[in-house]
């Protein structure tokens, strides 16, 4: 029963998307059953939203009581935690400062604070592109060697100041570049991956509905 | 029935037509499908348009449970080795060895992506030989969701392997729900822990290199595996093992070594086969000016 109930619901839900595809949406009950099965995915994930919440209290929480190394930072995340969730889930009508309407500590602190970390962390990626470049583009082997030239000038041309340099020189370099390595071999190879992966994702869905892999259930 | 029923009539037409003249079977589909394609699709609850989706997806049923059958019957298939899951086992018993954690990110999508479902899978594998060896994991997820289903995979293989006292529900956290937010944790979890093994297994995004370099800097041993194209790179560079595209999802099926999932395997292999041909088929009419526009039009509602 265990097994049998989630293998059977699994079956059932992967058989309806699968049928709901060659059916109408407008026309048909069974065409738009797949947009309600993927409303009802949402509700289900905010109810474990819950689960979410008491994972990261209790880790950080137990941190703070054995006074693990850098506890004060455990401290921070526990009270940013719920300085920006209990005034966003407070009714907005009790003062302007809940909810999370504009001028609300959620939106304060979301625009302020959360917004530009995440900027901050993207734009780091620039420099942990360097390293990586600086590290991986070596002329150890001819196929290694062309990567560095084509690398080399693919990155030269993405920039303003690099195109402009490359234009100097005679024929028409960004053109050819962009036809026959961006559109060309770049191109082709990421159709050969997405179409290889596309499949490998097929048949473990088929695999998922047949009820052959049943790995996600914890079923090794 | 329905799957044994398009399942018997393809191997029918498989073994007559013979499984070395794929192209005779491309063919007499398109042939079969023209009167089809030449109707609207404006009336009717079922979408006649999209008829060529499934028939293709009959085909890739009936290769794969084809396989599958043959595999179950004890018909060897050869599988080529995938260097990065041979070597997670020995990254493993490097973090043992080292007395470092073993860090295991499942992807940072939902558990609706097939993706994350595979770095489930994998995660299930990888647990057992941290229980096997007493190896501490950690698992930090950015979706509630892959919380439940990831905590669920190990405690199960935990239990399998004997070590239920040692599994800890905390092995798998919940960090944080925005993509930055958990990257900085994750970063500087490595920073200060400098796990040993550092294995990335689902759908990654821009935070892929933040993540690939800073386990880079820590000193540890990297499998990465995603089927994003756009990643790929990042991955490559500054990992030491990388799993692209299809190996990923292969991944569940060569650690288990079963039959059943083999079969599916070779089954998938198979209609990739049938992809290239109907490439090479297009290409060449194309070029001649056969009708290659009919023949383009056919993949179209693909």
């Amino acid at each position: 029963m265990r097994t049998t109930v989630p293998v059977a619901i699994a079956f059932l839900s992967g058989f309806l998307m699968v049928v709901s595809f060659f059916f109408r949406e407008e026309a048909t009950f069974i065409g738009g059953l797949s947009q309600n099965l993927l409303i009802w995915l949402t509700i289900v994930g905010g109810f474990t939203l819950l689960l979410g919440v008491v994972s990261i209290t209790r880790v950080n929480w137990n941190a703070v009581k054995a006074r693990k190394e850098g506890w004060i930072f455990k401290v921070f995340t526990l009270v940013s935690i719920f300085a920006m969730a209990v005034p966003a889930v407070l009714p907005s009508s009790w003062s302007p400062l809940f909810g999370r309407a504009e001028g609300s500590i959620y939106d304060w602190l979301f625009t302020y604070l959360d917004m530009p970390m995440m900027a901050t962390m993207f734009a780091t990626l620039a420099f942990y592109i360097a390293s990586a470049a600086y590290r991986a583009f070596r002329a150890r082997t001819a196929e290694s060697t062309i990567l560095l030239v084509t690398a080399t000038v693919v990155m030269l041309w993405r920039v303003p100041m690099g195109e402009a340099f490359l234009n100097q020189f005679p024929g028409d370099i960004p053109t050819f570049l962009n036809t026959y390595i961006m559109n060309g071999a770049n191109l082709a190879v990421q159709r050969g991956i997405i179409i290889g992966a596309a499949l490998g994702a097929a048949s473990m869905s088929l695999r998922i509905i047949l009820g052959i892999e049943r790995t996600y259930m914890g079923k090794g | 029935m329905i799957c044994r029923l398009v399942y018997s009539t393809v191997r029918k037409i498989l073994d007559m037509a013979l499984l070395s003249r794929p192209l005779t079977l491309v063919c007499l589909v398109l042939i079969d499908s023209q009167p089809v394609l030449a109707q609207t699709s404006s009336d009717g609850a079922f979408r006649t348009d999209r008829i060529n989706a499934l028939i293709l997806i009959a085909v890739f049923c009936a290769a794969v449970l084809l396989y599958t059958r043959w595999a179950r019957q004890g018909r060897p298939l050869f599988l080529r080795k995938i260097p990065g899951l041979e070597a997670v086992e020995e990254a493993v018993g490097r973090a043992t060895e080292m007395g470092r954690p073993v860090l295991f990110i499942p992807g940072i999508s939902e558990l609706d992506e097939i993706e994350t479902i595979a770095g489930i899978s994998i995660l299930g594998r990888v647990a057992k030989i941290t229980a096997q060896y007493d190896t501490p994991l950690t698992v930090p997820v950015r979706y509630p969701l892959v919380l439940a289903a990831a905590q669920e995979m190990v405690e199960q293989s935990y239990v399998e392997m004997g070590k239920k006292d040692s599994y800890d529900k905390d092995i798998v956290r919940y960090v944080a729900g925005e993509q930055f937010a958990f990257t900085a944790n994750v970063n500087g979890y490595m920073m200060r822990e400098r796990p040993a093994t550092n294995i990335y297994m689902g759908a990654f995004f821009a935070e892929s290199l933040l993540l690939a370099e800073t386990g880079n800097a820590a000193g540890s041993i990297q499998i990465a595996g995603t089927a994003r194209p756009e990643q790929l790179p990042f991955f490559i560079a500054a990992c030491d093992y990388t799993l692209m595209g299809e190996e990923l999802y292969a991944a569940s099926a060569y650690l288990s070594h079963e039959p059943l999932m083999l079969g599916g395997l070779k089954g998938q292999d198979f209609v990739k086969m049938l992809i290239v041909a109907a490439i090479v088929l297009g290409v060449i009419l194309v070029s001649l000016n056969l009708g290659g526009d009919t023949f383009l039009e056919w993949f179209e509602a693909v």
